[in-house]
Order: C-alpha cells, then structure tokens, then sequence
C-alpha cells in the first residue's frame, strides 16, 4: 500500500458538531481506578500503564488540552457531567471487584427475558472479563489471520501495528472536533481495531464481544477500521443484550476509511443503562465508488448524542445511515446523521426513526451538506417519529448546507401518535391493547430489523417488547 | 337454543353528541341483516358500538351476547366473544405483514383464554388454512405477504377485510359499507364469498347503500335507520323499495326523526 495514493483529503469544517457516545462499555471485574478527575499526570499515567510509544502519549497530552480550551456544546441535550467526579481509566485486577451477584436485578431479568444462557450473560455483564474474550477474539483471529485480516483491540494494534495505526489514527475525527472527541483522544482504552487488505470479503459479519475483555473496560473506547481497496466486511459491534455501568459518561470515537470499490456496513444496538451519558462520535470516510452502511441502534440511556456520518470523498462513493432510537422516562435520544458530499456524483441516504413513550424525549438532528464542486450530489432524508403518548416528545432538526447548484436534496419527515384507530382496528381482531401497540411498534422499526442478521432482529424484536412491556393501561 | 345478539334501547354518544337514540336490534345466529338509511342516520355508529370503539360513548340500553353484556368489554374481548366488524376504511399498520397479523388475531380469537407470550397457531396449519382461504377468494398468496392496509387501493382493502372474517370465524359479523369502492365484479365476489362464509353459522348485519351486495346474501331482516332509531323493519322487499325509491316515504311516515336527522346535519354543515 502506498502511503502517498492516501487523498487524506482534509474533512470540512463540521458544524453541527459532532458527538456520540460510547458504545459498549460494560462494568467489569476487578476495577483498578485511576484517581478521580483528569490531568497530565493521569493521562501520563494511562499512557505508561499501557506502555505507549511517544507520540501516542504526546497526541493524548494534545488533546487533552484541546478538551479543556473547548467548550461545552450548547446544543442537543442537557449535558451535567461532573468531569473532576469520573474516573478516567479503569483497569481490571484480580480478585476485586465486581461479580455477578452486584450485578442489578433489572439487567439479571432483562438477561432472562431474552432468553440467554446464563454463561452468556455473565460474560455480557462483564463480570467474567477476559478469560472468555480472549477465547472469543482468539477464534475470530485465528480464521481471518490467514486471509491477512488484522483485528484486534486498539491497545495491541499501537504495540504491534504502529505504522498502520499511526498513518489514520485521529486522521477521520482528530481532537480538535468536538470537546468529547478530545477527551476520548486524551483517555481513550480499548476499542477494535480492523484492517481488510484490498480484495478481500468477508461474508460473515465480524463481532466484537471481545471488547468487552480487560483491555476495553474503560468508558472510552477508539475503533479504528480500514477497508482496503474492493474489500468488504461487516461489523457488529456488539449485541442486542442489555449494558449496564455504574459509570455515568461513556464518549467513544469511531474512524472509519473505506477506500476505493470498498464496502463496509457497521451495526450497532445498545442498551444502556439508564443513567449514562453516552456521547459517541462515529465518522466514516468513503473513496471512490466505496459504499459505508451505518447501522445504528439506540435504547436505554439518560442521554443520547450520536450522529454516524459519512463523508463522501471521492465521485461515486456512497453513505447511507439507519438510525432508530428509542426513548423512554427520563431519556433522551438526540440521534441522527450527517451525509457530508466532497465530491461529484456522490449520494447518500438517511432513515432515521424514534419511538418515544412514558414522557421520553426523542431527537432527529442531521447534516446534509454539499461541497462546493460535489454536482450530480443526491441525498435522501427520511425521518419518522412515532409518539406512543401525551406526556412523550420528538423533535425534528434538519441541517440542509448546499453550496452547489446541480444536487438533488430531499428530506421527508413526519411525526405519528399510536393512533387510537390503528390500536382499536387490531383490537377488533383480538389482540389486547399492549399487543397491539407492539405490534404498531415493529411494524414501525421494521425497515431497521430486515437489515439486521436474523439473531440480531430477534433480540432487537425481543428488546422492543420488553420496552413496550406495561406501557399501556 | 339460538345463539344471540341482543341490542336493547342502545343510547350513543360521541364527543358528548348523541347519535343513537335508543336502537333495539337482535340477530341470531344464522340470519342475514341489512341496515339501511341515509348518510349520517348513525348506521356506522352503531357497528362502532357494537364493536367498543372507545371513542363512541354508551350512555344508555345495553348489548349483549347469549345474555352476557358485552358493555364492559374492550374491543379485544369483543372480538374473542366472537365479534368481528368489517370495517368501512380499514388502517393501514405499515411494517405489520398481513399474514403475521392474521395469524397471531387467529389464534387470540381461537383461544380467548390465550395469554400474552403464548404459542401462536402452528405456522404449517396456518399457512394451509390461509391459502385454501385466499384461493377461495381469488387472492395471489403474494399479498398475505403485504403490509396491513399500506398501500392497498379500496378493493383490496375490502377483500382483505373478508379474507380475515373467513379467518376468524366470528358468531356474529358486521359488514360496514364493505360493498363501497368495489367494481361489479368485485361486489359479486365479495358477496358470494360472505354467504359461503356465513352459511347458516354467522349471524350477519350489512350496512350498506346498495343492492348488490345483497343478491347473494338476502336479507331475512331489513332495517331502515333514521335519526339514530331503527325506524322500520321488513323482509329484503324493504330494501328493494329503499334502493328504488330512496328514503322520502321513511321521511314522511316518521317526522320526529327525520327532524332529528335534519337537525344533525345542520349542526354538521354548522361545523364545517
């Protein structure tokens, strides 16, 4: 691969602003604590623990003075984050710390109610930590190895992939982007790091259970994917069970490069807790004739802010985002996307839908924006919101920027209440009340659902009914 | 003994306006029904009540099947005591496969003890029932496949109406305006398939404007709606006279509800 055919074409100026969550962080055993707030000294110490070269340890001192100059974001949701009260890096030791037994009732029911063995849930709670990934991730390594796929967590790929790592890293969203993103650069730990050599696809998705290994237990955690030339993969990150932490922020940053005639479709349904922070910023950059796929899910939470984009680079590439959210008391989901057009010929499209119930607030805020000298550019916006009662909210907020003539930009939106005639006609048939509104609730999700592999559409669904669980009457 | 829908003095109201005052019907089992009357005489308020719209308030008189009220019911129960309404303007459930919906109202209205998270009708049984049921109505098997009422013009919503009571099965069936928005054709296929459907197991009340939908499915009972009462009852000869004639005799021969009936359409073109 030649470093200089890289176009590191410089990413436009954002400015909605981009923050998201993180994604999958799950309380472990034995936490190591660093002490409570951050400066030099902590991220230093991060560094060493983690035996990092010099520039990794000086991009994490950067950043971190990027995250203090920067501001709070005055927009999206309410943000009360306490910096000086988080912990910044956790590590797992032995012996101490969490087991299944602290594990809340609420997750340990919700684990049952989808039906997952108990080994399972252990090891989606967390609580059983890296004997099991290492297990997981090891078999995954093994079979791909061969075809010269790299996947492994961020951490290992600084040790034994530096240049690969180095020549992208901070390049999609660097610290200057957004306050969160610098904070994740400043403190970041775990993460997946992927790189498909050109030509190769993988036809399974890749998972990353793994991630919830000893490596990744921290709140903010770096993915980093590269798909070659004519490569092709699916990532799941993740699954569909429930997430807990005992930690309010959780502020992940996803880069994602996807060069020429590459594909790459990212899914992501999380299930948060419903205490945590979770502002994630999730960026992809698409080359010529590349396709990105976005697929994101959103449950749980106190607040959401999670815009996946796509920047299409070069002519021909493509971006499309399936967003759904889903907002319950006392939530906020202020997700979207953003479809960001540099070159000709480029199209993207967004569906995004949120179901907002019992006083939840839902949020479509997106970006649709056309460089000058991106003619021939289409985009497509589709949002939908579905309010399941009075006391429940959802707000549309579309960012259209066109600074060329010859584009094609439409946004479609509409908001929809459960309506009292669509839940009396499938009563008249015989189904009660609550069925009914899970079944107007599926039905609505269900452009989301079919893009899922089966098991994933099967939790989703489950996941969905528990939430409509006693939401009526 | 006769299986029974007894409607006794039926008040209705709806947003606190009174629509039906005082309509007593009974339909057994096995008997054919037409209910006839002009536009806004409350002949779709009365299948709605019947039904348990939660909209349509009963202030008065009762309904019952086989001697059990059915006022304290909600719509579900209704439906699994064995009530079905077709409905006039069906609502579309995007996202919703018809065949998903069918199944899981089949098994609810089968077994009305069923509770929620219970095995549904087995998919092969199922899946049989419904194509020998949507090749009796002429229907491609594609469309089960389709989303409830998304996108359906008015004939197939109709049809897609039948092809559920002939899943359902019900006791008794309400058939609101189902001959509306269908071709010659389709009304002769409708009408054919209610009375193989019917047979002398359902008791069915069609409220219609039409005669075609009663050709094949004679009325042993014809009702004249006026004014929110059931003003005159007869055999299918009166049905014949109201859709030669129209509704100026029934006028005349009973002034207080026609006073009624023209004081509640004065109040609709007041709103409008």
């Amino acid at each position: 691969m030649a470093t200089e055919t890289l176009p590191f074409k410089e990413a436009p100026k954002d400015t909605v602003g981009e923050i998201n969550k993180y994604d999958f962080v799950t309380q472990t055993t034995g936490v190591f604590k660093a002490r409570k707030g951050l400066n030099r000294e902590v991220v230093e110490q991060i560094s060493e623990m983690k035996g990092e070269p010099d520039w990794m340890r000086e991009f994490r001192l950067r950043s971190l003075e990027i995250f203090e100059s920067k501001p709070m974001p005055e927009w999206g949701g309410d943000i009360n984050i306490k910096f000086d009260d988080v912990y910044y890096y956790l590590k797992p030791t032995e012996g101490q710390g969490k087991t299944w037994e602290d594990v809340p009732q609420e997750i340990k029911d919700t684990f049952d109610k989808l039906g997952i063995p108990e080994a399972e849930r252990k090891f989606l709670a967390g609580v059983k930590a890296q004997f099991e990934s290492e297990v997981v991730y090891g078999s995954l390594h093994e079979d791909l190895a061969k075809k010269g796929v790299i996947f492994t967590d961020t951490d290992t790929a600084v040790k034994e992939h530096p240049e690969l790592l180095r020549e992208y890293f901070g390049k999609i969203i660097p610290p200057e982007d957004n306050k969160f993103a610098a904070l994740n650069s400043a403190v970041w730990s775990g993460g997946s790091f992927i790189y498909v050599p050109p030509g190769v696809k993988i036809d399974f998705p890749l998972q990353a259970y793994f991630r919830i290994n000893a490596e990744s237990m921290g709140q903010f955690e770096r993915t980093l994917i590269i798909v070659d030339e004519g490569a092709e993969i699916h990532y799941v990150e993740g699954c569909t069970a429930p997430m807990y932490s005992t930690e309010s922020l959780h502020s992940a940053v996803v880069e994602i490069i996807v060069k020429k005639n590459g594909r790459c479709r990212y899914t992501t349904i999380q299930n948060w807790a419903n205490n945590i922070y979770n502002l994630v910023t999730k960026r992809a950059m698409a080359y010529q004739d590349a396709l990105m796929e976005w697929i994101d899910g959103n449950l749980g939470s106190q607040l959401t802010m999670k815009y996946p984009a796509v920047y299409m680079m070069e002519p021909g590439a493509r971006g499309e985002i399936l967003s759904i959210a889903f907002a319950s008391k006392g939530q906020h989901q202020d997700a979207g996307a953003k479809l960001v057009h540099c070159a000709p010929d480029t199209s993207g499209r967004i569906i995004s839908k949120s179901i907002s119930k019992n006083g939840g607030r839902s949020s479509y805020r997106g970006l649709c924006k056309v460089e000058d000298g991106a003619t021939n550019a289409k985009s497509n916006v589709v949002c939908d919101a579905l309010i399941l009662d009075p006391q429940s909210r959802s707000d549309t907020y579309p960012y259209i920027e066109v600074e060329e003539q010859q584009v094609q930009i439409e946004h479609e939106a509409s908001v929809s209440r459960i309506g009292e005639e669509q839940l009396f006609y499938l009563m008249s048939r015989g189904l009660t009340e609550a069925e009914a509104s899970s079944m107007i609730v599926s039905g609505f999700i269900e452009p989301l659902i079919k893009e899922l592999p089966m098991e994933y559409a099967v939790e989703m669904n489950r996941l969905i009914e528990l939430q409509m669980e006693g939401s009526v009457g | 003994m006769t299986e029974s829908l007894v409607i006794k003095d039926l008040h209705v109201s709806v947003e606190g306006k009174p629509i039906l005052n005082g309509v007593n019907l009974t339909i057994n089992r096995g008997e054919t029904h037409a209910l006839m009357g002009p536009n806004g005489s409350g002949k779709s308020t009365l299948g709605n009540a019947i039904m348990g719209h939660p909209s349509y308030e009963v202030t008065g008189g009762s309904i019952e099947i086989n001697g059990e009220d059915v006022l304290d019911m909600d719509a579900s129960e209704r439906a699994r005591a064995g009530i079905f309404m077709a409905f006039q303007r069906p609502m579309a459930i995007p996202g919703v496969k018809l065949a998903d919906f069918l199944r899981h109202a089949a098994t609810n209205v089968r077994n009305p003890g069923r509770k929620e998270g219970e095995d549904l009708i087995p998919m092969r049984e199922f899946r049989k029932e419904l194509k020998e049921k949507m090749g009796q109505l002429r229907m491609d098997t594609e469309f089960a496949r389709r989303y409830v009422n998304d996108g359906f013009s008015g004939g197939e919503m109709k049809r897609a109406e039948i092809l559920q009571l002939a899943m359902l099965r019900p006791k008794f069936a309400i058939l609101d305006e189902t001959d509306s928005g269908l071709d010659v054709d389709a009304v002769k296929l409708a009408s054919q398939s209610i009375a193989e459907i019917g047979g002398a197991e359902m008791g069915i009340l069609i409220i219609t404007h039409h005669d075609k939908l009663l050709e094949q499915n004679t009325p042993n009972f014809t009702h004249v709606m006026l004014g929110g009462r059931i003003v005159e009852t007869g055999g299918e000869e009166l049905a014949r006279e109201l859709y030669t004639d129209g509704y100026d005799r029934i006028r005349a021969d009973h002034p207080v509800e026609a006073k009624v009936e023209a004081e509640m359409q004065d109040e609709e073109a007041a709103a409008v």
